[in-house]
């Protein structure tokens, strides 16, 4: 199977902290991966680096998308090449409009009309970006914006934390209607586990202190880190390249 | 004036400077007109019944009455002010007339090293409503030139005057305005201030006294700063009748100026409530923005604040849009724009759309 994203012995660092130790990890075409660890343990800067976002050191490693090293690669001119984020904390943008960011995303005035009303984002519209939005509304945000960008590999920071079940529910549907689609590649970060009842992702992974460790189905691993703990995970399997 | 007379009297790139001020040359959408050049009155006319416009030199000969506001707001707050001015406008709305079209002035700097002073009433009687523009401006040929305007406003019993002043110069013309506003009973101005044109330095520091109780102020700003230039401006309300309100909302960008921006509120009574707020960007290693907001008050029953901040783009928000597929330029200058959003003006519809075209302009020539 052709591979989406391949990240090979990916190690970063914060000032003198290391951050992500000697990663590995592939995503094939059409499949979606998730990845489960505690806090601080290094989620969102893998996503963020494969974003090509600033203020990480990389020491070593690369990043390979569709075949391509992305590396150098502005994040402007990483999306071009079909990856797009839904961001953990979006930041707030005074004086910039939802919509004049959605409209930059789709044409298709239609199909930002009917998500919005399905994401109940409408009169957000109008907002200014992230300004005063509920923690539930910034979520749906980033995902009306994911979604109307049409990437191939979306990165999902947390998407359904801080969102109430009904919502959940939705977002999970149009989730997954978008990725039912042909190759459409999907890394998602969860703590909740919710998003798992609504997609179809083949495998798992755990990231513990800048490391990955162990891989298999999602669902099962969230019952065992449920019941144990993550350390469990340490014991029962050794490191393992996810590939 | 018509075109034709527009055309004989300036040249091409005059009449487009005068327009970037918010002249409405066809007067279509205007309900009153008044253009001086240098120390030349060129025409006034008033275009709805209860408006009355004219020079001031000509108000105080032909109106008796209007002799007792000449300096009053002066010597209301115990200043000084020079008289050796020419020309100036004088505006009257007469008692409870609604004016649903601003009325224009346009001050016009044309010769070299001229020192244009002019003199400005502006009289909004009792429940009246209405919206000024003023646009000043200068020919390229005015080199060296040098503009000082007093304005005097009297906002009466329950009146509105929403007042709109643009500063379209180049970067060797000095400026300084001097404003006073006098606000009665129930009585609201809000002033809105543009300039995002080059300068070589402005010094304002106009003061709205909220004398009347439930009195209310408003100062709005959006300045552009450029490289070689100084702007220090500030606005002042002092709140004197119980139950007053003031806002003072300023907006400044640097691309390599210097901009002070001061605010000061002074309350004088109880239950007031004023807000000073300051943003500033600076997007240039030579710029400076320093912010200096100032609130005073001998009373308990308050509630004033205040929030200043300044710095460069956030680079978090660059980032994010440049995450949803925006080139980094681009992301800049979206943010600037949303910056310096012309919604921080309470304008008028009709007047909004000519700023943020203009804006637009502006900002597409730096950015
Ligand atoms: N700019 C920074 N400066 C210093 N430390 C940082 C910075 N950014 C991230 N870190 C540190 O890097 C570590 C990994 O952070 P990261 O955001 O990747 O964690 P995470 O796994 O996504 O956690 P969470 O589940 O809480 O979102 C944390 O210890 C964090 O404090
Ligand atoms: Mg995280």
């Amino acid at each position: 199977m052709d591979s989406m994203l391949e990240v090979r012995n990916l190690s970063v660092e914060i000032g003198a902290k290391e951050i992500l130790k000697d990663i590995s990890l592939v995503i094939n075409k059409g499949e979606i991966a998730v990845l489960f660890g505690p806090n601080g343990s290094g989620k969102s800067t893998l996503l963020k680096m494969i974003m090509g976002l600033s203020g990480y050191n990389k020491t070593g490693g690369e990043i390979i998308l569709k075949g391509r090293k992305i590396d150098g690669l502005s994040t402007d001119e990483r999306v071009k090449l079909g990856l797009g984020i839904m961001y953990q904390h979006p930041p707030k943008i005074r004086g910039v409009k939802l919509n004049q960011i959605v409209s930059f995303l789709s044409k298709n005035q239609k199909e930002i009309e009917d998500l919005s009303e399905r994401l109940s984002l409408k009169e957000h519209l109008n907002r200014d970006i992230n300004l005063g939005f509920s923690g539930g509304e910034m979520k749906r945000s980033e995902l009306l914006q994911i979604i109307l960008q049409d990437p191939d590999l979306l990165l999902l920071d947390e998407p359904e934390s801080g969102v109430d079940l009904e919502n959940i529910s939705i977002m999970g549907d149009v989730l997954n209607n978008y990725l039912k689609k042909e190759n459409k590649s999907a890394l998602i970060i969860t703590h909740t586990g919710y998003i798992l009842d609504y997609i179809k992702a083949k495998r798992g992974c755990v990231m513990i202190n800048g490391k990955l460790w162990c891989v298999g189905s999602p669902k099962e691993m969230f019952e065992s880190i449920r019941k144990s703990g993550y350390e469990k995970c340490k014991e029962c399997h050794e490191p393992e390249r996810m590939e | 004036m018509n075109q034709k007379e527009w055309n004989n009297q300036f040249e091409p790139h005059e009449i487009e400077t005068i327009s970037s001020s918010g002249m409405d040359l066809s007067e279509k959408e205007r309900s009153g007109s008044f253009l001086q050049k240098d120390n030349q009155v060129q025409f006034y006319r008033s275009l709805s019944e209860g408006i009355e416009i004219m020079s001031t030199e000509e108000a105080l000969k032909k109106l008796p009455e209007v002799r007792e506001y000449y300096g009053k707001n002066f010597s209301l707050l115990n200043r000084d002010f020079p008289k050796d001015t020419e020309g100036g406008y004088f505006v009257r709305v007469k008692k409870g007339k609604t004016v649903e079209l601003p009325i224009q002035a346009c001050l016009f700097l044309k010769a070299q090293g001229f020192k244009q002073k002019v003199h400005n009433i502006i009289i909004i009687e009792e429940g009246a409503r209405v919206y000024l523009i003023t646009g000043c401006s200068a020919s390229k040929a005015a080199n060296e030139g040098f503009h000082l305007g007093i304005s005097e406003f009297f906002i009466q019993k329950g009146a509105y005057l929403n007042f709109t002043m643009i500063h379209s110069w180049k970067e060797d013309v000095s400026v300084k305005p001097m404003g006073i506003a006098l606000v009665e009973e129930g009585a609201s101005f809000i002033s809105n201030y543009v300039c995002l044109r080059p300068v070589r330095e402005i010094v304002m520091y106009p003061t709205a006294v909220l004398s009347g109780d439930n009195a209310r102020a408003s100062f709005n700003s959006l300045i552009l700063s450029y490289p070689g230039s100084l702007q220090d401006i500030g606005s002042r309300v002092i709140l004197r009748g119980k139950n007053t309100q003031a806002e003072i909302i300023a907006r400044a960008v640097s691309l390599g100026g210097k901009v002070i921006s001061r605010g000061h509120l002074k309350a004088e009574a109880k239950d007031i409530k004023a807000h000073l707020e300051c943003r500033g960007l600076i997007l240039s290693e030579t710029g400076t923005i320093h912010a200096i907001p100032e609130m005073e008050s001998d009373f308990r029953d308050v509630d004033m604040s205040h929030e200043a901040a300044i710095g460069k783009i956030n680079r978090e928000e660059i980032e994010y849009l440049c995450s949803r597929g925006f080139t980094k330029n681009e992301a800049q200058s979206i943010i600037v724009r949303g910056f310096m959003d012309v919604n921080v003006l309470a304008l008028p519809e009709l007047l909004k759309k000519d700023i943020e075209a203009l804006e637009e302009k502006t900002l597409k020539a730096s950015f």
